[in-house]
């Protein structure tokens, strides 16, 4: 049963695909300037890994080796535009917020990168296992660079609407003092620059030990 | 909207790098000796300006008369996919030297988000064939132009003592979060004071 864990969690820290594999970049930089945006983009990379793994997995015994990487590439782009249907239809001022990184979630290394490493190797279970910790590894990382950016350049934290609830939280002195660079550009490559600094720190410090 | 106008925006404005986010990772990747970036910045010029081309038409010969629009992403994908394998081959047969300079990035190619990100951007923006080649062209010069730059400053840092947990890709992102600082003295009043809009 422990190993069964360690797949699930292997993706959140160990083997974060943002900070530690460095994979995925493009949606984490270019959709992290509000927290509703990353939140949609993480739900976005959950579905189509979860259901990408789960189909490769099944179908790894029948996928000739010699076009395997076309093969994955159709399944995936099928759960990419499912995805954007789905998001046009029901979420659709997310939709558009994410504008050109919604389709582009087809040419993220992580599903591709995890398609070819693990789920064309392993069963099911296991593949599900993996996908929902990687997409987690990849939703607390973008969610933590939105945060930060968010909080810093805006002063405000961007969630849902619902109900009476605006969506927006507005945070004081932040709000008065805004760093503006913070959410646009340099602001994500310098908040990446310094997270992926404190992330190799920690690692180093726990290897020392 | 004029080509002079269009080749600003993709190079400057809206350099698809430093703003817009797309290829990151060979920009990261490929960026530690000059030479190897040149070499990736002409082979992701050359995919792109032809990918432009092939998905415009395809969008607009096949997917629009038969009302298939919502399988842009599919399609889009596998084309260039195939058409990075094509290129592959042509090279190979036409010219053996260019296929030693640019050969080992054309693999890597496939799935540069900057590629389909600038045949996706080329149909959303409504362009024609004539703009979309303008678009394909312009797009790959400022990805060439950042990853060069990049690549300058990465060898100059290599001689610099920086803090060991720094070292590698974090001072990477620190110094391309600089340039893009500076990217940002290009904005659409650029245009305006040319009079190009």
């Amino acid at each position: 049963m422990k190993g069964k864990l360690n797949e699930l969690t292997k993706g959140i820290l160990k083997e974060n695909p943002v900070f530690v594999l460095v994979l995925g970049l493009c949606p984490v930089l270019g959709v992290s300037s509000q927290v509703s945006n990353a939140l949609g983009m993480s739900i976005a990379v959950l579905f189509v890994l979860t259901f990408s793994n789960i189909i490769i997995s099944l179908l790894r015994k029948v996928i000739p080796a010699s076009i395997h990487i076309p093969a994955y590439i159709v399944v995936i782009a099928s759960l990419v535009t499912i995805t954007e249907m789905v998001m046009h239809a029901f979420a659709p001022s997310i939709y558009s917020s994410l504008g050109v990184f919604l389709p582009l979630i087809v040419v993220n290394c992580i599903i591709l990168g995890r398609a070819e490493a693990f789920a064309s190797k392993n069963t099911v279970f296991d593949s599900i296992l993996d996908a929902v910790g990687m997409a987690l590894g990849f939703a607390l990382s973008i969610t933590l660079i939105a945060l930060i950016r968010e909080l810093m350049g805006a002063g405000t934290i961007t969630l849902f609407a619902v109900g009476d609830f605006s969506g927006v939280i507005t945070i004081p002195w932040f709000i008065d003092n805004p760093i503006r660079v913070m959410s646009l550009a340099p602001g994500a490559l310098l908040i990446m620059g310094y997270l992926k600094a404190f992330f190799d720190f920690t690692a180093s410090r726990k290897k020392d030990r | 909207m004029s080509y002079i106008a269009i080749i600003l925006t993709f190079v400057f404005i809206n350099n698809f790098i430093l703003v817009q986010f797309l290829g990151l990772c060979p920009f990261i990747g490929v960026s530690k000796n000059s030479e190897n970036a040149i070499g990736m910045g002409a082979s992701v010029t050359f995919v792109m300006t032809v990918a432009s081309v092939v998905t415009w038409a395809i969008y607009y010969f096949l997917l629009v008369p038969f009302s298939l629009q919502y399988l842009q992403t599919l399609t889009f994908i596998l084309v260039i996919a195939s058409l990075v394998q094509l290129l592959e081959m042509v090279i190979q047969k036409i010219s053996p030297s260019l296929y030693k300079a640019l050969g080992i990035y054309l693999p890597l190619i496939t799935t540069n988000c900057a590629v389909l990100g600038v045949a996706i951007i080329n149909i959303s923006n409504s362009y024609n064939v004539m703009e979309a080649f303008t678009g394909g062209i312009a797009a790959g010069l400022g990805f060439t132009l950042a990853i060069v730059l990049m690549s300058n400053i990465r060898e100059r840092l290599e001689l610099q003592p920086v803090q060991r947990v720094f070292k590698g890709v974090p001072i990477a992102f620190i110094s391309a979060g600089l340039m893009a600082l500076s990217f940002m003295a290009f904005d659409r009043s650029l245009l305006t004071n040319l009079h190009l809009v």
